[in-house]
C-alpha cells in the first residue's frame, strides 16, 4: 500500500517531491505540505520515506507486508552512512531493529554508469528473458513507446 | 519619518476608539478562526488521539519536571529559533518573517492603545521598531515568495501562480508593503486603504489560510520531543552510536565494513537543493 505523509511532521521541504521515481509525491495546494497524489501508482520503493529529513512519511502496510497492527519504519542517515529499520510485529512482542551500512563499497567510487552500458544485443533479445519485449509490454506490434514516437514533448514544470 | 507615530497622525481623521476597536476585532477574528479551524479539521481531536496512541508505546514514564524541561527546550529551540528547519535559508527567512510580524503587530497595538493621539509624545523607539518589523517581514517574506516556496523551488511553479496556500504569505506581504508605503508617502490615503484591506484579509481568513500554524506547530514540536524522550520514537529505530561496542556487537556489519570508528560520510542527497525537475 502507498506512502502517506504525517502533516504535523512535514515542513514542506520538497525532498520527497524531488526523489520520487514515479513523480507522484507533490505539494498540496491548500496546506503547502507533501502528499501522495496517486496512491495506485506507488510501488513503495521507500525513496521518499528515506529522503524525508523529518521522517514524516510512512508506508501503509498491506497483506503480508506489515499487516494491521504492525509497523515498518526506516531511517537513512547519510552522514553516519547507515540505514536503520525497525519492524514491530503485530503480536506486540517481536520488535526488530536492523542497522547496516548504506553501501559496502568504498564511498565515492563504483557509481554505476548506466548511460554507457550497451543496449541488449539481438542474441540477448532472442533469449528467454527478453524475447517477448517490447511486444508484450505494449500489447501490439511496434517498438518501445517513447515520447518522440508518440509525438509528445516533456514540458517543464509539474501539472497535477 | 521613521520616528513619527503614523497612527497618531491618522487620529486626526480616524478616531483612536475606532482604531482600538479594529485591533480588538482582529484579535477576536484570529481566536475565532483558530477555534473554528480546530473544530472543522478535528485537528485537536486527532492530535490528542495520536499522542495517546504514541504514549502506549512508551518505554518510560516522563516526570513533571522532565515535561517542563521539554516545554522549555521546545520554546527556546523550535519556537524562538525555528530549529525545526534543517534548511538554513528557510530557517533564516522564517525567522525574519516571524520576528518582523511579531514586532510589527506588537508595536502597532502599543502605538494605537498607548499613544494614539498626536499630542502625546510617542517614544521614538516604537515607530523605529514598527518600520523595522515591517521591513523584516517584507524582506523575509519576499525572499520566501520568490525563491524558497517549495512549489517554486521543487515543482517549477512560476512565482505568480497562486494557490490557496499562498493566502497567508500574500496578505502578510501586502500588509507590510502597504504599511511601509503608507509611512513613506507620509500618510497617502490609497496606501492606508490597501494596508487596512490587507490586514483585514490576513486576520479574517484564519480559517482558510496557514495563519494558525503558529499555534499548532509548537504543540506538534513539543509532542515530537516527548516521543523521543519517552522511548516511543514514533516506531522509528533508535539513534545508534556507531562507536558503541554494544551496537557493534549487535550489528557486526558496521565494524566489518565501516571500522570501529566510522567517519562522518558527509551529506548525500541533502548537499543539493531539491530542484531536479
Amino acid at each position: 500500500m502507498p506512502t502517506f505523509v504525517y502533516m504535523t511532521r512535514c515542513d514542506g521541504c520538497g525532498h520527497c517531491v524531488d526523489i520520487c521515481p514515479s513523480d507522484i509525491m507533490h505539494i498540496d495546494k491548500v496546506t503547502r505540505r507533501a502528499y501522495n497524489i496517486e496512491p495506485n501508482m506507488c510501488w513503495e520503493c521507500y525513496s521518499c520515506v528515506k529522503a524525508c529529513p523529518h521522517n514524516a512519511i510512512d508506508v501503509r502496510g498491506y497483506a503480508d507486508f506489515a499487516p494491521l497492527g504492525s509497523s515498518v519504519r526506516v531511517v537513512r542517515d547519510e552522514e553516519k552512512g547507515t540505514i536503520a529499520w525497525r519492524i514491530k510485529f503485530r503480536n506486540g512482542e517481536k520488535d526488530m531493529e536492523l542497522l547496516a551500512p548504506i553501501t559496502t563499497k568504498p564511498w565515492g567510487k563504483h557509481y554505476p554508469d548506466l548511460a554507457s552500458e550497451p543496449a541488449p544485443s539481438q542474441e540477448m533479445r532472442n533469449s528467454p528473458l527478453l524475447f517477448n519485449e517490447p511486444k508484450y509490454i505494449r500489447l501490439d506490434e511496434g517498438g518501445l513507446h517513447t515520447l518522440e514516437s508518440n509525438g509528445q514533448k516533456l514540458k517543464e514544470g509539474v501539472y497535477y | 519619518m521613521f520616528t513619527t507615530n503614523p497612527f497618531a497622525e491618522l487620529s486626526a481623521t480616524i478616531s483612536p476608539e475606532i482604531m482600538q476597536a479594529y485591533v480588538i476585532l482582529m484579535v477576536l477574528f484570529v481566536i475565532g478562526g483558530t477555534i473554528l479551524d480546530t473544530l472543522h479539521k478535528k485537528s485537536a481531536k486527532y492530535f490528542f488521539e495520536n499522542a495517546e496512541k504514541a504514549a502506549k508505546n512508551a518505554t518510560r514514564e516522563l516526570s513533571g519536571a522532565e515535561k517542563k524541561s521539554l516545554m522549555a527546550k521546545t520554546l527556546t529551540n523550535e519556537v524562538l529559533t525555528s530549529s525545526e528547519f534543517s534548511n538554513q535559508k528557510r530557517r533564516m527567512s522564517h525567522l525574519m518573517t516571524m520576528y518582523g510580524f511579531i514586532v510589527f503587530v506588537a508595536t502597532t497595538a502599543i502605538m494605537i492603545f498607548a499613544y494614539p493621539e498626536a499630542k502625546t509624545e510617542t517614544p521614538a523607539i516604537l515607530p523605529i521598531l514598527w518600520h523595522l518589523g515591517a521591513l523584516s517581514l517584507a524582506v523575509g517574506g519576499y525572499w520566501f515568495w520568490f525563491f524558497i516556496r517549495v512549489d517554486v523551488l521543487a515543482e517549477a511553479k512560476k512565482w505568480y501562480q497562486l494557490a490557496r496556500a499562498d493566502l497567508f504569505i500574500v496578505s502578510l506581504l501586502a500588509m507590510s508593503t502597504f504599511a511601509l508605503l503608507w509611512s513613506l508617502t507620509s500618510g497617502h490615503g490609497l496606501f492606508l486603504v490597501l494596508f487596512i484591506l490587507a490586514s483585514t484579509v490576513l486576520f479574517t481568513t484564519v480559517l482558510w489560510s496557514k495563519f494558525a500554524h503558529m499555534f499548532f506547530k509548537p504543540a506538534a514540536a513539543y509532542q515530537k520531543r516527548v516521543t523521543k524522550a519517552d522511548g516511543s520514537r514514533e516506531n522509528l529505530p533508535a539513534d545508534f552510536d556507531l562507536t558503541d561496542p554494544e551496537v557493534q556487537r549487535k550489528f557486526p556489519d558496521i565494524p566489518e565494513y565501516m571500522g570501529t570508528n566510522p567517519p562522518n560520510m558527509g551529506l548525500g542527497i541533502k548537499r543539493e537543493e531539491p530542484r531536479h525537475y
